[in-house]
């Protein structure tokens, strides 16, 4: 499994572009924002926590369909179907691995960005914050979505249609947690069901990403 | 009569579907005419909102099917997946867009109704939001099915797509409802509440109901019939070219 971990990251950073389009793209969102809705700083600094959240939620959309793609093509991905790990643990290894590559960074990075868009100072921690415990979630239900379109040749504007609607509550949670932070309001009640979400994630749809790789590999 | 599940087989199907369509199809155009004339024509105004009380007779049914619409693909869909029945699978293919269009008549004549009674087109309330957000489920849904070749493979990507789509839409529902308070008006149509919509409105309204879920009920059998068909045509069209 940590070969497997380890294989993958490789890969990404070797491959180039998994780690740093995803950061590129997170940092082409938030400067392109100020430019669509104009400079006034308090305009900026009231959504600021809202485009830091969608431009990461796109970043890491944008990567999604690496993750089983590459393997799928070359035919590792069989490989593995065969190998003694259980098709729920490569699920799993493979949206950490995601997670590492995209989801890690763009909380790391969230903090310098919010400078660009004039987050307030108290903001910071509440965006990293959210980021940090919110993240994971994206990369699990994308993990799925990408298990469900990884047969097909053109399955990224689909894979995008089926994995953003499910992303919604993750996002409103999220982005509640930090707008609440920034305005001094108790964060606890979306913090928890941000962490549930995540947590409830990460243990059941791993079963169902596996199921429909099963039946993609067929 | 035999066991339910006797019209897992497609050819018992289709001769029941045979059967009932005609009498489903004039039971749900009787019941829809009478509903509808009767809401739009033999009810008084209501003394705040005028005439445009009448879009309820489209909107409240419409969005009943929007939901339960989905609700009977995901039991389909976990048929499909437990007992391996095909015409399980098709129902649920064909009933997808009769749900998506139920989701948009909700969501249109919704839109048609506040203009004048809320002053705006579309609110960022939690029924709107959620409403929007299951007609993008079913059209991932059907983009799914579209998408994919093998109809057994498209048959079990899809249905485990409803019902994680299921959980997720609940989940959204209540994540909506945190997020911003609601416009829309709770339910005024219940069996145990004291206050409910006044008998004058509600009589028709039931029959207009009755009659959305006929017509749904006629649409799925005959589109679920032309799904048999057509699997049992490109069947027959590949055994000709192999022999």
């Amino acid at each position: 499994m940590i070969a497997l971990v380890v294989r993958d990251l490789r890969l990404a950073m070797r491959a180039g572009g998994g780690f740093g389009l995803g950061l590129a793209f997170f940092l082409i969102v938030t400067v392109l924002v100020p430019f669509g809705v104009g400079p006034e700083s308090t305009l900026l600094s009231k959504i600021a926590p809202g485009i830091l959240w969608i431009g990461a939620l796109l970043a890491c959309l944008l990567s999604l369909d690496r993750i089983f793609a590459l393997d799928w093509e070359d035919g590792s991905l069989d490989l593995l179907a065969t190998s003694p790990l259980p098709m729920e643990g490569v699920v799993s290894i493979k949206a950490l691995a995601h997670w590492v590559t995209t989801g890690l960074p763009l909380c790391l990075s969230a903090p310098l960005f919010g400078v660009l868009l004039h987050l307030p100072d108290q903001g910071h921690k509440w965006v990293v914050l959210s980021l940090l415990i919110g993240t994971p979630a994206l990369s699990v239900i994308g993990t799925f979505g990408s298990a469900l379109t990884v047969g097909l040749k053109r399955g990224g504007l689909l894979l995008s249609l089926l994995v953003l609607p499910l992303y919604v509550p993750t996002l409103i949670f999220g982005a509640e947690v930090a707008r609440r932070g920034i305005e001094g309001l108790s964060t606890a009640t979306p913090l928890l069901m941000l962490g549930g979400i995540t947590f409830g994630t990460i243990a059941l749809l791993p079963f169902a990403s596996a199921l429909v790789l099963r039946v993609n590999l067929r | 009569m035999g066991s339910f599940w006797e019209y897992a087989n497609p050819v018992k199907f289709t001769r029941m579907a045979e059967t009932v369509l005609p009498w489903v199809s004039i039971l749900a155009t009787v019941t829809l005419v009478v509903g509808l004339v009767w809401g739009f024509f033999f009810t008084p105004d209501d003394y705040r909102q005028g005439s445009t009380v009448k879009i309820i007779y489209i909107h409240v049914p419409a969005a009943l099917m929007a939901i339960n619409v989905w609700f009977m693909m995901l039991v389909t869909s976990l048929v499909w997946l437990i007992r391996r029945h095909h015409v399980s699978a098709l129902a649920a293919k064909a009933a997808a867009p009769v749900g998506a269009i139920m989701t948009v008549i909700a969501l249109a004549t919704g839109a048609i109704w506040g203009q004048p009674m809320w002053g705006t087109w579309w609110e960022w309330d939690p029924r709107l939001t959620s409403f929007l957000i299951l007609f993008l489920f079913y059209l991932g849904y059907m983009a799914l099915w579209e998408a994919i070749d093998n109809p057994d493979t498209a048959a079990d990507l899809t249905a485990v797509l409803c019902i994680v789509g299921s959980v997720f839409a609940v989940l959204s529902r209540y994540a909506v409802n945190f997020w911003n308070q609601g416009l829309h008006q709770g339910a005024s149509l219940s069996l145990d509440k004291e206050e409910n919509v006044a008998d004058v409105f509600s009589t028709p309204l039931y029959i207009a109901m009755a009659g959305f879920v006929l017509l749904f009920i006629a649409l799925v059998f005959l589109r679920t019939r032309t799904e048999i068909y057509k699997r049992r045509a490109s069947a027959l069209l590949a055994r000709e070219r192999l022999g």
